[in-house]
């Protein structure tokens, strides 16, 4: 920070580009194995930057029901044809696929693409990589992949989905990942081939019109990946948090599982809903209130902003970290089935 | 607004003609040559069809190393730009490990907090080791600290408004507010220059889209009286709600907005204005405040403010202040606030620090020198561009000055010979210009000194008579009795 400051001061094309940018792309590159890669300011604006600058009106876009809002306001500012498919769900996928390519004869002028992500946000819920590129390859649909929670997290070096599912990267077009989740900086990046990074370098509006990352954070990403790479153990670390967790959440009254056993945002959904999404989160809050103010647990309610058009239902999220010791995450277990046996006891089946 | 000389037009647009037919003859080749060889993407769309990249392509690409220069130091008023080198007729570029000092006429660097200051810095590395580099979570969740609340409060203090919320991109801020705060069946009235977030967030609301002439109140006030008598497009209703936005200084044109022609308007048709000062916070006016108080209009007309820290406050981010009601609703619905990661802390303290600085909060009186500085040396750049007979846009007391190129040859000539004396300077074209209207773009900072500015007066001077543009005749130099007793050499006379 002594070196640089602290902001960057200008946008990319006009002298905001700090050697650390370029060695901080450059790693991430070299991390996936993929040949370039390019950052972003902001971890929301990498989708919503990356989607309309491939996709312009005409194309077809299949995409899952729940994707955040970072993808969907992309969706919307491409006037693209979307259409969703039921939430990782691989026969409606195909099912989808197949009417599309079956309509339409003239299809080899539009460009199709296929939006999914790794770990979903709202859910928890982890994308089946491999079928996804099966049917990518039957029915020739390039893949938009967005990697932000699973970045570091799943396959066993963390190098992401790809590992996780032993598919090769160069099959998937398009990878974006925001840093803020696993990488502990600010900022996200987008990294495939050659040709895909550099036309964003000119027509993507966040990267273009916007002031670059401060450097600092940059090389924060950068020592980041060096500490992910010489320590393979924290991921190991991280799944066995999580299967302490899940093992320990599964008997909760009044609220279910829901969502992947190895992801490492864990999803809690109530049973027995109690009627409108307003009502839903009034309990989950008041549970998460109880659970702060009587156990010293934090546990946070997913919230849904008035532009969000996602279908699935609300619940309580728990982010899992390999630096949480094996005590903390059983007395959150013990202090989340306390606190739920209180607040839910009219919702809970009989 | 600019009016381009005939013969210039003329020129320009037989160049821009000769490339686009030199381009469209390498593309027929680079077709042939294709077919001969058959690409692994069979059944596949092209990524990119037809003209999309053209122009990338074929003008940009030849001109590349004008643009996205890497720099190997702060921001400041000297910096040190790394070179490049290309084999492939800068398809590509490289690195060097060469780095050269260059005098800085391009960053947003308007009261010279860009680099490392006596007061800043220390704290913002205290908060560093106190809260991390970044919360790692949104503002909902887990991620507004004690800092984040003290920066609302001093960011809302400072602009005039009861209350704010700060988000941690700008671009980002215009986004995603704009479709929060207006829907369907409401209508947009922005001027035509506006900044591209704006325009991505005024699509991505849905409502109507109107644009008014740059920076012309009457006009302005047409298209209101035309658009409240029709209603809605098709249903004839009137509108639920009307927004006028506009920008504090544009950043092409360096122009300050006429602000009190417009909020009179608007106050007597009842429209909102939300007002962008993404570059007047912090560099004009007398203590700082921006554009309301350069011009003498009162914070409480105008509903919605709106700007970055990226610029004069040499950090990060963005804010929105207005009224208590607003700023609540905000903060349940965006989703910006809701799903994005919070300011970074650091960036967050660097701007709490600044704004004590201008403040004159520190005890020191550093603030109001900046102010004064940035001032005059903004002033005095431009009246001595003008006297020497540049075309130079923009109003007195902008820090921004456009120099027009019109010319696409005169870009990378001007650009290039300028790094070659050692001084840096940002040239823009298409796609954030007009096609025609090409320009060079000096941005002033409180961190210049004289010695600076006389440098760089004479190497523009210098790659001005080089390249071509002083388009405008030079006023008539006096003292010509020292120019007679120094033939030899060109100096510039100063008054």
């Amino acid at each position: 920070m002594e070196k640089y400051g602290v902001g960057s001061c200008g946008p990319r094309g006009f002298y905001g580009t700090i050697d650390v940018h370029l060695d901080c792309e450059a790693r991430i590159a070299n991390f996936l194995g993929t040949t370039d890669s390019i950052l972003y300011s902001y971890g929301l604006s990498t989708m919503f930057s990356a989607i309309p600058c491939f996709c312009k009106k005409g194309d077809i876009i299949v995409v899952d029901e729940g994707v955040h809002w970072g993808i969907q306001n992309g969706l919307y500012l491409s006037r693209s044809t979307i259409v969703y498919f039921k939430h990782n769900d691989m026969e409606s996928l195909e099912k989808t696929l197949e009417k599309i390519t079956a309509k339409n004869q003239r299809a080899k002028k539009l460009r199709r693409y296929i939006v999914v992500e790794a770990v979903y946000q709202n859910s928890g819920q982890i994308a089946p990589l491999d079928k996804i590129i099966k049917l990518k390859e039957k029915y020739r649909f390039r893949v938009l992949l967005d990697e932000s929670n699973s970045i570091g997290v799943l396959g066993h070096s963390g190098r992401g989905l790809t590992e996780y599912c032993r598919v090769p990267i160069e099959k998937i077009d398009i990878v974006t990942a925001s840093m803020g989740h696993a990488l502990a900086t600010e900022g996200g990046f987008c990294t495939g081939s050659a040709r895909v990074i550099d036309h964003q370098r000119l027509s993507s509006s966040g990267y273009v019109f916007s002031a670059s990352l401060p450097p600092y954070l940059a090389s924060a990403a950068i020592t980041a990946i060096d500490v992910l790479e010489q320590n393979p153990d924290l991921t190991s670390k991280l799944k066995e948090n999580i299967a302490i967790l899940w093992k320990g959440l599964s008997d909760v009254q009044g609220l279910s599982l829901a969502s992947h056993p190895e992801s490492p945002i864990v999803f809690l959904r109530l049973e027995k809903s109690a009627g409108s999404m307003k009502g839903d989160l009034r309990l989950l809050e008041d549970l998460a209130n109880h659970a702060l103010k009587e156990e010293s647990v934090f546990v946070v309610v997913s919230k849904r902003s008035t532009l969000d058009k996602c279908p699935l239902p609300v619940g309580i999220r728990m982010f899992v970290s390999a630096a949480h010791s094996e005590s903390d995450l059983l007395k959150a277990c013990s202090s989340v089935k306390k606190v739920a046996s209180v607040v839910l006891k009219d919702h809970i089946h009989p | 607004m600019i009016t381009i000389p005939y013969l210039t037009a003329l020129t320009t647009y037989f160049s821009y003609g000769l490339l686009f037919a030199f381009g469209q003859f390498r593309d027929f080749f680079r077709k042939i040559f294709d077919w001969w060889q058959a690409s692994n993407l069979q059944g596949y769309a092209p990524i990119c069809l037809g003209l999309e990249d053209f122009y990338i392509r074929r003008l940009y690409l030849r001109i590349q190393d004008c643009f996205g220069r890497p720099i190997a130091s702060a921001p400041d008023a000297w910096f040190d730009v790394v070179e490049r080198y290309s084999n492939d007729y800068n398809k590509t570029l490289k690195r060097t490990e060469k780095i050269s000092r260059c005098l800085n006429l391009g960053s947003y660097n308007y009261l010279g907090f860009a680099a490392a200051d006596e007061y800043c810095t220390p704290r913002v590395i205290d908060s560093l080791n106190v809260f991390s580099a970044s919360t790692c979570s949104t503002r909902v969740d887990g991620g507004t600290t004690t800092l984040h609340k003290e920066l609302e409060e001093c960011v809302a203090n400072f602009v005039g408004k009861p209350a704010a919320v700060v988000f941690g991109m700008g671009y980002v801020t215009n986004s995603a507010i704009l479709p929060v705060i207006i829907g369907k069946g409401g209508l947009i009235i922005s001027d035509s220059l506006n900044h591209n977030s704006i325009v991505n967030g005024a699509r991505g609301s849905g409502a109507t889209i109107r644009v008014f002439q740059h920076n012309t109140p009457s006009h302005l006030e047409k298209v209101l009286r035309e658009q409240i008598a029709e209603g809605q497009p098709r249903t004839h209703r009137p509108w639920k709600k009307i927004i006028v936005v506009v920008e504090g200084i544009y950043s092409m044109e360096g122009e300050l907005c006429k602000l009190p022609e417009i909020v009179s308007i608007c106050k007597k048709y009842k429209a909102y204005v939300y007002l962008d000062e993404a570059h007047s916070i912090g560099a004009v006016g007398k203590t700082g405040r921006g554009v309301c108080e350069l011009l003498g209009v009162d914070t409480a007309d105008v509903d919605i403010m709106m700007g970055t820290f990226t610029k004069s406050f040499g950090s990060s981010g963005g804010y929105i202040a207005g009224s208590k009601e607003l700023i609540q609703y905000l903060k349940y619905t965006c989703p910006a606030h809701l799903y994005a990661t919070s300011i970074s802390p650091p960036a967050a303290q660097q701007i709490i620090s600044s704004i004590k600085v201008i403040l004159g909060e520190d005890g020191s009186s550093r603030g109001a020198q900046k102010l004064a500085r940035i001032r005059e040396n903004s002033n005095f750049f431009r009246s001595e561009l003008q006297k020497m007979g540049f075309e130079v846009l923009g109003d007195n007391d902008s820090p921004v000055m456009p120099i027009m190129l019109y010319n696409p040859a005169k870009i990378p000539a001007f650009s290039r010979e300028c790094l070659k004396q050692n001084v840096a300077v940002v040239t823009v074209a298409f796609p954030a210009t007009p096609l025609l209207l090409a320009r060079a773009r000096i941005c002033i900072s409180a961190s210049h000194t004289k010695e600076d500015l006389l440098k760089a007066l004479e190497v523009i001077s210098q790659v001005g008579d080089l390249v071509g543009i002083k388009y405008f005749p030079a006023e008539p130099k006096k003292q010509l009795q020292h120019q007679e007793q120094q033939p030899g050499k060109e100096t510039i006379k100063l008054e």
